[in-house]
C-alpha cells in the first residue's frame, strides 16, 4: 500500500536507495532506522520511500558506503520496495528531460502525477489514529512480536460458483488493546515459513469495520480478503496470506501487527461529505466509513453530510457486499456501480461514472467539507485522477489549484496496491 | 547515557565514575591490556596516524567519527547500547519475565563461559593478523586492517567489562587470562581452534573476515537476544562494529575476483598456470581457500547435538539468530530438527530434539547468510562475462567437530575412504604450493591510490573519502 509520507516538492522526491553491488547485507541500517523504512529479503536491503523521512541515521553506521545513494524521482515513479528487491545494480539517474517534465504538474501527463496528489495528512476533523502498536515498528521490545486475534466469523461476500472468492473475516482481540479507525490497516503474519525457511512477511489489509467494532461495542474488526489465485499478470500463484485467511475457521488464531496509517482517515464533523471511489477489495475502508456514518445517523449523530460511492468490479457477482449495499437507503448514500465485464454490456469503469456525474462531483471538489478517498488496484489511480481533473476543468476550476488545496487540507487520499 | 565520556581514563557510557570499585578494577586491567597490545597488536604501527573511526556516542550521529589517530593513542572504552525500558525475556523457560540486570546465581558459570569464549576470540584475531600490515596491498587496505584490529581490541574490553562488573573475583581472573593466552601457542592457546590457525596472507585475511567474523556476527546476534540485559546491550553495539569486518572480507575477496576476471578476459584464458604467471590468484585457488575457511568456521558453532545448547536456550542465556522475528512458541520443547549423520557410506538426515540441535540451527542460519555473499561474488564473475562460479562446499566437508568429525566427505557431499580423500585433498583445500604462491604475491604497497597487482581498487573510499586519500600517514 502506498503510505506516501515522503516530503514532496512539486511531485518530486529525493529517493534514498542502497547500492546492491556494494551492500554486504549486514543489517546495520535496518537495525538503525528509527522509522522502520529499511527492509530486506534474502537478496537485497531496500528503503521504502513511503516511510523514509531522510533523517540520515542509517548513513554513518553503514560500513560500506552503499547506503549513500540518492535519486531525484517524480513521486509516482519512485522505485517500489518490490522493484528494489529485484535489483542487481542501481538504475541510472533519470535523464534531465524526464525530470523536467515531471516537476511541472500542469504540463505533465496525469500518468506522471496521479499518486503525488494524495494528501499526507488527514482532514482536520479526523480522530487521532494509533499506529504501530505491535510489530517491528512498535516501541519497546515487548510489543515487537505479532499479537493473536481469534477468528470470530468468516463468511463469503461474493456469489458462490465462480473462481473469485472474497471473504468477510471478523477478528476478535479479547481484552487486548487494538484501537483502529476507519481507513487504517493491519498486518497479517501468515503462519509457517517461506521457501527459505524465514517467517513470511506480513501482508497489509484495510480494516472494513468502524471504530466501535464490527459488532458495535466489542473489541473486534473485520477485513475484506480476496483469495489470490493468480498474480497481476494472470500467472497462477496461491497468495500465502489470503488463502490462509479465507480458509480460517471460527476460533482459529491469527498473528496480527499494526495498526497502520495516519492519513487515510475520515472527517468527523457532522457536515462533512465523503466521496468514496473504489474497486474490488478496495471497498474495505469505504465499508468501514459507510458503516460508521450509518450508525451515527441511526443515533442522530450527523447533520447534512453526504456520502457518494463509485464502486467498480468486473461483474455484479464479484462485487463484495453487493447485497448489503443494495439495502442502504438512497437518501443516506448515493451509490454508482461500474461493471467492466458484464456479458453483452459495454465496459464501464468508475471513472466513466465519475464523468457522468460531474455535476455532483464538481461542487464537492470546491467544498472544504468534502473529502475524497480512492482505494483499489494501482491501475485505477490514473483514470480516477484524470476524471477528477476533467470534472474540475469542465466546471471552470483550475485543477492544479484544486488538487493542491485538496492535498494541503488532507481531503484527497489514494491507497492503492 | 549514550554520550561517551572521554575525559575519563577509560572512555565509557556506563557511568563508570560512579562505581569506584569497578573503575579501580578496570584501571588495573588497563595497563595489562596496553602491554598486550604493544606485544601482540599490529607490528610497527606505533607512530603511524591512521584514518580510524572512533565512537563518541552510541547513537547514529556519534558512533562513527572519523579522523587520523595515532594507533598507540587509540582510546578503547566501554560502550553499551541504551537500555530498552520494560524489556522482557522473549524465549525459553523464563519467557515473559523481566530481563536480568544481574547474573542469576544458577546461570553464573554458564554465562561466564559464554562471555569468556566470545571474549577470547577478540584478542586472538588481533594476534593472528599482527604481521599483515607489512604486506598490505594498499593504504586503503592497511587502514581497514587497523580498523578491524582496534575494534577487536574494543570487543575484548566489552567482554572484560561484563566479567569485572558481574563476576567478581572469578571475572577479574578471567580478564587476566584473556591477556595471557596466545593464538597458536601450544602451551596456552586460544580457546577455539579456528583462532589458533595463522592468517598468513591477505587472501586468508579476507576469507577470515568474511567467514569467521560472520561467525562472530551470528554468535553476537544470538547473545544480543540474551535475558542478561548487560550482555544483550553490549553485543548489540559490537554488532555495529562487526559489520565493518565482514565488509572488509566480502569486498576484499570481491576485489581479488574482479582483478582475476579482468586478467582472464585480457589473456583469454582460465588456465591457472598462465594466470599465476600473470600475477593474479586463479579462481580454483580462491575456491580452495573458500572451502578451507568455510569448513573451519562452521566447526565454530559446536557439536550438532549439544545439551549445553539446550540449556543455554531454555535458561534464556542465548537465543537463536533473529529470535525476536521468529513466530513460534520460543520454547521449542517437543520440536525436532534435522541433523546430518553417516550411515555406512552415505550421509543421512536424522530428526533430533530441536533444543539439542540449536548449534545446528545457528550453523544453518550462518550457512544461508554465507551462501548469499558467495552468490554476490559470483555476480562479479558474471559481470565480467565469465561462466565460472564459486560454490560453498557441503556442510559435511572437512569437519572436525560433532558427528561429522573425521568423516571424509567431498565438497559435493560424497562420503569417501581415507585413501580417496588423501588422493584428492589438494584439489579441495589449499596445498602448501597454493599458500606459497599466494604468499609470493604479498608485497607492501603504500603509495596513496596505488594497489597491489593482484587486487582491484575498491568502488568507493571510506567515509566518502576518495580511493587515493591518504588513509595512513606514516611518521
Amino acid at each position: 500500500m502506498s503510505g506516501l509520507a515522503t516530503p514532496v516538492a512539486g511531485g518530486m522526491i529525493r529517493q534514498h536507495l542502497i547500492d546492491p553491488e556494494i551492500c554486504i547485507r549486514c543489517n546495520t541500517c535496518e537495525a538503525t532506522c528509527p522509522v522502520d523504512a529499511i527492509t530486506h529479503d534474502d537478496r537485497n536491503y531496500v528503503v521504502d520511500a513511503s516511510k523514509c523521512n531522510l533523517c540520515m541515521a542509517c548513513v554513518p553506521p553503514c560500513p560500506t558506503g552503499s547506503i549513500d545513494n540518492w535519486r531525484e524521482m517524480p513521486l509516482p515513479r519512485a522505485y517500489s520496495v518490490q522493484e528494489q528487491l529485484g535489483w542487481d545494480v542501481l538504475p541510472e539517474p533519470l535523464p534531465a528531460e524526464e525530470l523536467g517534465e515531471a516537476v511541472t504538474p500542469t504540463t505533465a501527463t496525469t500518468a506522471l502525477t496521479a499518486a503525488s496528489w494524495s494528501a499526507t495528512l488527514p482532514p482536520w476533523s479526523a480522530a487521532h489514529a494509533y499506529t504501530n502498536l505491535y510489530g517491528p515498528g512498535a516501541k519497546g521490545t515487548a510489543r515487537q512480536s505479532p499479537v493473536r486475534a481469534a477468528v470470530a466469523g468468516n463468511v463469503r461476500v461474493t456469489e458462490v460458483g465462480h473462481d473469485y472468492d472474497t471473504h468477510h473475516i471478523v477478528l476478535d482481540f479479547g481484552a487486548l488493546p487494538f484501537p483502529v479507525l476507519e481507513g487504517q490497516s493491519i498486518g497479517i503474519v501468515p503462519p509457517g515459513v517461506d521457501a527459505h525457511g524465514r517467517p513470511h512477511h506480513p501482508r497489509q489489509y484495510s480494516v472494513a469495520s468502524p471504530r466501535d467494532g464490527e459488532r458495535a461495542g466489542y473489541n473486534n474488526l473485520s477485513l475484506t480478503v480476496k483469495r489470490v489465485l493468480e498474480d497481476h499478470q494472470g500467472q497462477p500463484v496461491r497468495g500465502v496470506a489470503s488463502n490462509h485467511l479465507c480458509d480460517l475457521q471460527v476460533g482459529d488464531a491469527v498473528q496480527v501487527i499494526g495498526p497502520f496509517g495516519a492519513s487515510f482517515l475520515m472527517p468527523n464533523h457532522p457536515k462533512s461529505h465523503l466521496v468514496m471511489i473504489c474497486t474490488g477489495t478496495g471497498s474495505a475502508p469505504m465499508r468501514a466509513m459507510t458503516e460508521r456514518r450509518r450508525r451515527l445517523r441511526r443515533a442522530g449523530g450527523f447533520e447534512s453530510g453526504r456520502l457518494l460511492l463509485f464502486f467498480g468490479a468486473r461483474t455484479a457477482q464479484e462485487l463484495p457486499y453487493f447485497g448489503p449495499l443494495q439495502s442502504l437507503p438512497g437518501d443516506f448514500i448515493d451509490i454508482h456501480l461500474a461493471f467492466s465485464r458484464t456479458p453483452g454490456q459495454p465496459r464501464v469503469y468508475v471513472q466513466d461514472l465519475m464523468r457522468q456525474h460531474a455535476a455532483k462531483l464538481a461542487p464537492l471538489l470546491a467544498d472544504p467539507d468534502a473529502s475524497f478517498y480512492v482505494c483499489g488496484l494501482r491501475a485505477m489511480e490514473d483514470g480516477v485522477i484524470s476524471a477528477l481533473r476533467d470534472v474540475a476543468q469542465q466546471a471552470g476550476l483550475d485543477w492544479p489549484t484544486v488538487a493542491g488545496t485538496l492535498q494541503r487540507e488532507g481531503r484527497l487520499h489514494l491507497e492503492t496496491y | 547515557m549514550s554520550t561517551i565520556d572521554y575525559s575519563e581514563k577509560i572512555p565509557n557510557n556506563v557511568n563508570l565514575g560512579e562505581d569506584r570499585a569497578l573503575k579501580r578494577a578496570l584501571e588495573q586491567w588497563q595497563p595489562g591490556y596496553l602491554q598486550w597490545w604493544q606485544e601482540m597488536g599490529p607490528v610497527e604501527t606505533t607512530d603511524a596516524q591512521v584514518y580510524l573511526r572512533t565512537a563518541v556516542s552510541v547513537d547514529p550521529q556519534g558512533w562513527a567519527q572519523f579522523g587520523h589517530v595515532k594507533m598507540s593513542d587509540y582510546r578503547w572504552g566501554i560502550f553499551l547500547n541504551p537500555a530498552q525500558e520494560g524489556r522482557k525475556i522473549h524465549f525459553g523457560d523464563h519467557l515473559g519475565e523481566d530481563v536480568w540486570q544481574d547474573v542469576p546465581g544458577e546461570h553464573r558459570a554458564n554465562l561466564r563461559r559464554i562471555i569468556v569464549t566470545q571474549g577470547d576470540t577478540e584478542p586472538a584475531s588481533v594476534e593472528q593478523q599482527r604481521h599483515l600490515g607489512q604486506t598490505a596491498p594498499s593504504q586503503y587496505d592497511l587502514r581497514n586492517l587497523f580498523q578491524v584490529n582496534v575494534e577487536e581490541g574494543r570487543h575484548l574490553w566489552a567482554m572484560v567489562y561484563l566479567l569485572h562488573k558481574h563476576f567478581g573475583r572469578d571475572g577479574r581472573e578471567e580478564g587476566e587470562a584473556l591477556l595471557q593466552r596466545r593464538s597458536g601457542e601450544t602451551d596456552n592457546p586460544r580457546i577455539l581452534q579456528a583462532f589458533n590457525e595463522p592468517t598468513p596472507d591477505w587472501l586468508s585475511f579476507f576469507m577470515f573476515t568474511y567467514f569467521t567474523d560472520r561467525d562472530g556476527k551470528f554468535q553476537l546476534c544470538a547473545l544480543a537476544e540474551s535475558s542478561f540485559e548487560p550482555l544483550a546491550r553490549t553485543t548489540k553495539f559490537m554488532l555495529t562494529e562487526e559489520a565493518h569486518h565482514m565488509f572488509v572480507g566480502e569486498s576484499g575477496v570481491a576485489r581479488v575476483i574482479q582483478r582475476t576476471c579482468q586478467l582472464m578476459n585480457e589473456l583469454k584464458t582460465d588456465d591457472p598456470a598462465r594466470l599465476r604467471a600473470a600475477g593474479v590468484i586463479d579462481l580454483p585457488t580462491l575456491q580452495r581457500y573458500l572451502n578451507f575457511h568455510f569448513s573451519v568456521t562452521i566447526d565454530l558453532f559446536g557439536a550438532d547435538q549439544s545439551s549445553n545448547a539446550a540449556i543455554f536456550y531454555s535458561s534464556g542465556l542465548k537465543g537463536r539468530y533473529e529470535e525476536g522475528r521468529r513466530v513460534d512458541d520460543h520454547l521449542l520443547k517437543g520440536q525436532t530438527y534435522k541433523v546430518l549423520a553417516v550411515d555406512g557410506t552415505q550421509l543421512v538426515e536424522r530428526e533430533v530434539p530441536m533444543l539439542n540441535a540449536l548449534n545446528e540451527v545457528l550453523r544453518d542460519d550462518y550457512i544461508r547468510d554465507s551462501v548469499a555473499g558467495v552468490e554476490r561474488w559470483n555476480r562479479v564473475i558474471a559481470k565480467a562475462g565469465l561462466p565460472h562460479r564459486l560454490t560453498v562446499p557441503h556442510k559435511a566437508f572437512h569437519r572436525n567437530i560433532g558427528t561429522l568429525a573425521g568423516v571424509k566427505v567431498s565438497p559435493d557431499g560424497l562420503v569417501l575412504t581415507a585413501t580417496e580423500w588423501q588422493a584428492r585433498a589438494d584439489e579441495w583445500l589449499p596445498s602448501a604450493a597454493d599458500r606459497a604462491f599466494v604468499a609470493s604475491l604479498m608485497g607492501r604497497v603504500v603509495e596513496p591510490g596505488h594497489f597491489a597487482h593482484w587486487i582491484a581498487p575498491p568502488a568507493i573510499g571510506i567515509n566518502r573519502q576518495p580511493v587515493d586519500f591518504e588513509y595512513v600517514r606514516f611518521a
